[in-house]
């Protein structure tokens, strides 16, 4: 694949005392996409976005921001500074005034960008000498995006940005997502359990399930590739072991018997016609039940 | 807008996308020469991928549907649905499928199960029809 990757990992590992939290996570996220990184809580998520900025040394395996090894420390200082991180909880300091917080983080960056921040501070309504403390969770983040995107950064880490916020703010936080990447040439890379959202903005998806990627690709690829079948036959559906590819999920009730594929169906819908069922079936299936089946599949 | 791409519904966006463009000429709702909204206005209209919408104007483009022009933006090319019959035959059967939804509600079918049942029947027909 020649695509040049903002961010790589290759078998990453994760134990802290005992507890395994990355266990052989291999990503890649091309430059220029928005990466939707999707997983239950616990999954590994946050590890993840740690390890790639090095706030957390990895047990094993390799990960690379930028062609840049995370688990340098020199390497890590250089990792950071061309990336914009919003944490889960929106870390910024209560007691200063919107308009200071943003002076304050501008005087890190020779980056700034002066014109985007009198664009973002207008069209995300933020009052200048509103306390930080006194903003709502919502403007918070609004806040916190804005000083990530002033800042001139190639890479968005996100870490749940939309967590908690009501569905109008949410379209906002999105719609600034797409309208900043549609002009400035950069990557996104945000965690979420929110489904929705990722089926919406992102382009290319990860889902991961207790530590290890269990989906990924090109979401519009996902949803060509992935599809339910359903086949219902005269009498009981019969015992099949299908050997077309991609079968993910076989279900047997009563005279129906549908599957779940991840290569399209026509090797499948071929192979069932010898079964003579009565009827086919064929529906796409949504990015919320892939993540559902990959997920719960594993549990079992 | 004419385009309203559902992101959930499990079929990929940009094909979404193309299917509405095009049904937007059949329906003469775009005429050749007409222009489409640039790539990223539209992304942040629809708040979708830029990377998204850039695809599906590339196979439209491909596929002989839409010129794309250096700096210009996107047009509805020349022989797209030209032919005025297309646009006939598209108008004649919306009314067709009016009245059928019409008197499939007046039957007290749900609008739910009428996709269903039109679902079922195209792709009764893509997979052959098999064991009738």
């Amino acid at each position: 694949m020649a695509e040049p990757l903002a961010i790589e990992t290759v078998e990453l590992r994760k134990h802290y005392d005992g507890m395994e939290a990355l266990r052989g996570l291999t990503l890649a996220v091309p430059k220029g996409s928005i990466f939707g990184f999707l997983g239950r809580n616990g999954a590994g998520k946050t590890t993840t976005i740690k390890v790639l900025l090095g706030m957390a040394r990895p047990s094993g395996g390799d990960a690379r921001v930028f062609g840049l090894a995370a688990r340098d420390e020199q390497a890590s200082v250089e990792i950071r500074r061309r990336t914009g991180f919003v944490s889960d909880d929106k870390e910024l300091y209560p007691y200063f005034t919107v308009g200071e917080m943003v002076r304050f983080t501008a005087a890190f960056y020779p980056r700034w960008r002066t014109e985007l921040e009198a664009r973002y501070l207008r069209a995300f309504e933020l009052p200048a000498d509103r306390k930080v403390k006194a903003l709502s969770h919502g403007m918070r983040t609004k806040l916190a995006l804005l000083l990530a995107f002033c800042r001139g950064a190639e890479l968005l880490v996100l870490d749940e940005p939309t967590s908690g916020l009501d569905p109008a703010m949410t379209e906002e936080v999105l719609q600034a997502l797409v309208s900043h990447v549609a002009r400035e040439e950069m990557t996104v890379f945000f965690s979420s359990h929110q489904i929705a959202e990722v089926d919406q903005i992102a382009d290319r998806v990860a889902i991961i399930d207790r530590g290890r990627t269990v989906v990924s690709g090109g979401l519009d690829d996902l949803r060509e590739r992935y599809c339910r079948i359903q086949f219902v036959f005269d009498g009981d559906a019969p015992e099949h072991a299908f050997r077309a590819p991609g079968v993910e999920r076989t279900r047997r009730k009563g005279r129906v018997l549908t599957v779940t594929s991840s290569a399209g169906s026509s090797a499948l819908v071929d192979e069932a016609r010898a079964l003579r069922p009565v009827s086919i079936d064929v529906t796409p299936i949504a990015l919320k039940d892939i993540f559902l089946e990959t997920v719960i599949t594993e549990e079992a | 807008m004419l385009f309203r791409p559902n992101p959930s519904s499990g079929v990929p966006i940009y094909l979404q996308l193309m299917e509405q463009v095009k049904h937007a000429i059949e329906t003469g709702a775009l005429r050749p020469g007409d222009q489409l909204p640039g790539m990223r206005p539209l992304a942040e209209e629809l708040v979708i991928n830029p990377n998204t919408v850039a695809k599906a104007y590339r196979e439209l483009e491909h596929e002989g549907v839409i010129e794309l022009r250096h700096g210009a933006g996107a047009f509805v090319s020349g022989t797209a649905g030209s032919t005025t019959k297309v646009a006939d035959k598209v108008r004649a059967g919306q009314a067709i499928v009016a009245a059928a939804v019409a008197k499939l509600r007046a039957r007290g079918v749900t609008d739910d199960e009428i996709r269903r049942l039109v679902d079922a029947e195209l792709s009764g027909r893509r997979t052959g029809g098999h064991g009738g």
